[in-house]
């Protein structure tokens, strides 16, 4: 680790100005990717701005509309309530992230803002067609990931919360890579009564997408069925010594349908 | 406080620190004056290097030194040893290219030591390490086996032509051709053997400490053989006298083999401790233990069986390619010759056996022995093979093996690989462990899973391995440079307590208890009174270290010859005290006793006579109550047993659960039956992991793809299903305990068992085998294949 200066202000708002005024700086929400990141030297922030104080935590659901503090830990989301309640794939999902400790410091904002390609909540956001809430706007989902590691995001803009309408049903399905247990192929699906959204993390060049085949055939009938056939191509997927393109390509079908059957 | 002697499942006294945090490990240790060692590694596999310019680095805050390869050769140090020498067929020795300290003229593996930081702090001399400048002018590199032994491949090492360690062969090549020529069957299999990084929880680490007015040098390293270490690095490295140089191997957080190994690290912090007159700490990060650490296993190999008309085995040709890193690793040599093609013949009568070994260098880090060394692969060729041949002859896997087994009469068995057995009953572990296992009740527990759209197989290996390493006369003959004796020291203390000095190391495996429960059934002494001291050469007279599950078997056996030797003395001692004739005194329960009267002296009241003598007979004894002895073994021991595996496949998947595992192994005698399934249930787990998960992956340019836990696939709780351990002893015929070792057994066992049941499991879809690790994306493709196959027919 090379040495940084540490701020932990008291909104975001302040800390967003502290980013603003030092593009050096780098925003902490928990810290389970950035700081293995910083113990590597594989990043050298001149501050580390600690919004643990920023008040972004908290869970709560009005008008058919679950609204999540971007600093809220996985645990608190697959604890809630209210999370179970109304987006009972999301509670799940948030309960399969990480270890035990890191369910208790990592962040939907933290992941959200990171974006890792393998990382759980992308596919619920999208799937769910949320809206990420930050220091300068309401961005949607669809518009939100634009990439591995690659978002909306400006540089001094910080997430503040995450709103997700409540779908009828949901259901996320993870096929863990053996060593990371990060997501291979992770499917979030979640039904409306608008139609069906289907996401899937882990297996894109690009980080998460949208299957819209399956979001199609799944919106006239949300079954399994619906969706055996359907095969998704491999060009775009991601290949490594545990998963090959063609693998993923396949396990997404598996999952997507897992998900349907569970969704609930 | 109940019977805790021999047969007891006496709670590890050791856990009462280990479970509190409260071990002591090398990082634990901080020395007065302590300074930082960090290392700078090769990022590439091979390369010339062209210039070091070490200045920045030098200048760099709180910096004492900057070491290369070139300040190692201007003190003229040695390279790093060898500790076996093999020959090749032809009765040359093994090609064993120079092993630098620090990487000199080229570096040849990704880790590969380059330059050297010693500074005030851990951060200062990583800071200074990153403003070292390196030209290297890459070379092409060999990745693997293949790779290495192609035509014209590039060299990893200038005198090892062909990048040829050694080729040797074993056993009678002429009567096993013979055979071949007559068999009714010849059944062929073809099977890798995976490269496992060994991973112990604990990271390696070492402090180096010089002191100027005696001029002693102390290393305190994670090591399993502090004297080994002390011999290895004070004699051909550094060049420094055992009376000048203390080893101290603290509590230590795992070895599985991979703390063996004399490491330069070791040689550089005690080195840099000399001239810089500070202590000299380096403790490796993760990502360093995965390129630095030794690796294990990783052989190819083709075996082939000749049977005749009845399925009776008569010769097995053997044909392997090892491979051994960029440079030879203490023990490397031998694991793939006499640990592993001496154990060809199994558990098996097979007449003739000829086996060929070829051992090769490429630009990875070096491999050496990992739990088990030799055996598992020996095991699993074999194991898989017997599978295999059922399978392709139609003959039902377990009446297969019962009729090849080594009857239980036919012992002492002489193979036709060298080894001696003394003792076994095959078909007694098979039974226990088919009944266990509840291998009856399999067809409908499959039927169940094919119910619920899964896949179950179940699996069997009936394994032997030889350990309790070593007699040092036969592995003097076979090209080991040491001899593998153990040594004890035994001190009865004046009030009666005693001190157990013991040559071999606890890295986890209890010997604080287990060596302490000899005591305690053998001096009758209650287990509280018990001290067992290992890992500091300071204070145990010499010993060779624990490897090879040798503890109890050699270093237990040298505890009972001077414990021996303290009964004759403190007989000797009563007599004086019961004024009796020495021939009449007798030794039980803790008390001297003359026969045929009720006279009786505890040991305690010996004792005390031994160190205040004014009622002693000074003339004929000398005062104090203190044996030492050093144990050779006559033979190797021979533990081996059943191991039964069933799984479960989603063939949507390939995602492969071991859902049950029993395992019955013969030990020998039982000293603590508690640690025993511990030992054997952690050998499982690893063997389990080599089955399903591990594999170290290099790409084709010698890069380590599997270079952290991201990507190298340990095995987690989850992955693993509640282990049946069970035991069915014969005795060891050999040492005076009739014991055997169980360190190694689960891992030598289970790895054919967890594949053949995969395989059991696959049969629907025509598989006859697949390598290691059967991972999901493996099983996947091979189902998907096969589907492809089926719909086309």
């Amino acid at each position: 680790m090379y040495e940084f200066a540490y701020q932990k202000p008291a909104s975001a708002n302040a800390a967003a100005a502290l980013l603003a005024a030092d593009m050096e700086a780098k925003a902490m929400a928990g810290g389970m990717t950035l700081i293995p990141v910083l113990k590597q030297r594989l990043n050298k922030p001149s501050t580390v701005v600690d919004l643990a104080a920023a008040g972004l935590v908290g869970i709560s659901e009005a008008g058919g509309v679950v609204t999540i503090g971007a600093m809220t830990t996985h645990a608190a989301i697959a604890a809630s309530d209210v999370v179970r309640a109304k987006i009972p794939g999301l509670a799940e999902q948030a309960s399969w992230i990480g270890d035990n400790a890191v369910r208790h410091r990592g962040t939907m904002g933290g992941s959200l803002a990171n974006n890792d390609p393998s990382a759980c909540y992308p596919s619920a956001v999208l799937a769910l067609g949320g809206t990420i809430v930050t220091t300068k706007r309401e961005i949607a989902a669809d518009e939100y990931f634009q990439g591995m590691f690659t978002t909306a995001l400006e540089p001094d803009e910080i997430i503040t919360a995450i709103r997700l309408p409540v779908p009828q049903k949901s259901a996320y399905e993870k096929f863990r890579n053996p060593a990371s247990r990060y997501a291979t192929v992770g499917v979030f699906v979640a039904q409306f009564a608008a139609g069906v959204r289907v996401a899937v993390t882990g297996a894109g060049q690009n980080g998460v997408f949208r299957h819209k085949e399956m979001e199609a055939a799944l919106s006239k009938s949300f079954t399994a069925d619906a969706i055996a056939a359907i095969k998704t191509p491999a060009d775009g997927l991601n290949s490594d010594i545990h998963a090959s393109a063609e693998y993923r390509a396949h396990l997404i079908g598996v999952m997507a349908r897992r998900a349907v059957a569970r969704a609930r | 406080m109940g019977f805790e002697g021999i047969g007891a499942s006496v709670r590890r006294k050791e856990d009462r620190r280990f479970l509190r945090g409260q071990g002591n490990y090398t990082d634990d240790i901080n020395r007065p004056g302590q300074t930082y060692a960090y290392i700078r590694r090769a990022d590439r596999p091979h390369a010339r290097i062209l210039r070091i310019d070490t200045a920045a680095a030098a200048a760099s805050a709180g910096v004492l030194a900057v070491f290369t390869g070139a300040d190692i050769a201007a003190d003229q140090l040695g390279g790093i040893p060898c500790g076996w020498q093999i020959h090749n067929k032809d009765g040359s020795p093994m090609a064993e290219p120079m092993h630098p300290v620090i990487a000199t003229g080229k570096v040849r593996h990704v880790g590969d030591p380059v330059a050297v930081v010693v500074a005030e702090s851990r951060q200062h001399a990583k800071d200074a390490a990153e403003k070292l400048v390196i030209d290297y002018e890459d070379l092409p590199a060999v990745a693997t086996m293949r790779d290495a032994i192609a035509p014209g491949a590039p060299l990893v090492h200038d005198d090892a032509p062909g990048n040829q360690c050694y080729d040797w062969h074993i056993g009678d090549r002429e009567a096993t051709e013979a055979a071949f020529a007559r068999a009714a069957h010849v059944v062929k299999l073809d099977l890798l053997n995976n490269r496992l990084i060994p991973n112990a929880m604990e990271p390696r680490a070492a402090i180096g400490e010089f002191d100027s007015n005696s001029g002693d040098y102390t290393l305190y390293t994670t090591s399993q053989n502090p004297h080994v270490i002390r011999l290895l690095m004070g004699a051909f490295v550094l060049h420094i006298p055992e009376n000048k140089l203390r080893v101290v191997a603290p509590d230590v957080g795992g070895g599985f083999g991979s703390k063996i190994y004399h490491y330069a690290e070791e040689a550089i912090v005690t080195w840099a401790a000399g001239k810089l007159m500070r202590p000299v700490k380096w403790t490796a990060e993760r990502s360093e233990s995965f390129m630095s650490d030794a690796h294990g296993r990783d052989h190819d190999s083709t075996a082939e069986m000749a049977l005749d008309a009845d399925g009776k085995f008569l010769a097995l040709r053997v044909r392997t390619l090892c491979n051994m890193g960029a440079y030879l690793s203490t023990f490397a040599p031998c694991v793939p010759t006499y640990l592993y093609a001496t154990l060809l013949a199994g558990v098996y009568a097979t007449p003739a056996i000829y086996a060929e070994v070829r051992a090769v260098f490429t630009n990875t880090v070096p491999v050496d022995a990992y739990r088990g060394a030799g055996r598992p692969e020996a095991s699993y060729l074999l194991e898989r093979l017997v599978d295999v041949i059922a399978a392709d002859t139609g003959i039902d896997r377990i009446k297969l093996r019962r009729m090849n087994f080594i009857p239980a009469d036919a012992f002492p068995y002489q193979t036709p690989v060298a080894l001696q057995y003394d003792s076994g009953d095959y078909v007694a572990t098979l039974e226990a462990a088919l009944k266990q296992a509840d291998f009856a009740g399999f067809p409908a527990r499959r039927a169940a899973a094919k119910a619920a759209g899964k896949l179950r197989g179940i699996g069997i290996s009936t394994y032997l391995e030889a350990c309790g390493i070593a007699p040092s006369a036969v592995v003097g003959s076979l090209g080991a440079r040491a001899g593998l004796y153990e040594v004890a020291n035994i001190r009865v203390h004046p009030t009666g307590s005693v001190t157990v000095f013991t040559g071999t190391h606890s890295h986890g495996q209890g010997h604080e208890t287990t060596l302490a429960q000899l005591v305690c059934s053998q001096l009758g002494v209650p287990m509280e009174q018990i001290e067992v001291v290992h890992g500091d050469t300071a204070k145990i007279p010499f010993g060779m270290g624990t490897y090879g599950s040798r503890s109890l078997a050699v270093g237990g056996s040298a505890m009972v010859k001077a414990m021996d030797k303290i009964i004759a003395k403190g007989r000797k001692i009563a007599a004086h005290l019961m004024e009796a004739s020495v021939e009449d005194v007798t030794f039980e329960d803790g008390a001297f006793k003359v026969a045929g009267t009720d006279k009786s002296k505890t040991l305690t009241d010996v004792s005390l006579a031994a160190y205040v003598p004014h009622n002693y007979p000074i003339e004929e004894l000398e005062p104090g109550l203190e044996e030492t002895a050093f144990y050779d073994p006559k033979n190797f021991t021979y533990p081996g047993g059943c191991h039964i595996c069933e799984v479960e496949i989603d063939p949507d998947t390939g995602v492969t659960r071991v859902v049950n595992f029993t395992a019955v192994d013969d030990v020998g005698r039982v000293i603590n039956p508690m640690i025993v399934e511990g030992q054997v249930q952690g050998g499982v787990a690893q063997g389990i992991g080599q089955a399903l998960l591990e594999n170290a992956v290099y790409d084709a340019s010698g890069q380590l793809l599997s270079g952290s836990m991201m990507d190298y696939t340990m095995p987690r709780a989850d992955n693993l299903p509640n282990i049946t351990v069970g035991t069915e002893s014969t005795l060891c015929t050999h040492n005076p305990l009739g014991v055997k070792g169980c360190g190694e057994v689960g891992a030598i066992g289970s790895p054919p068992a967890v594949i053949n049941a995969v395989v059991d499991a696959l049969s629907e879809f025509g598989v006859r085998h697949l390598d290691m690790p059967a991972s999901p994306q493996k099983i996947w493709s091979i189902i998907e294949a096969a589907r492809g196959r089926m719909a086309a027919e």
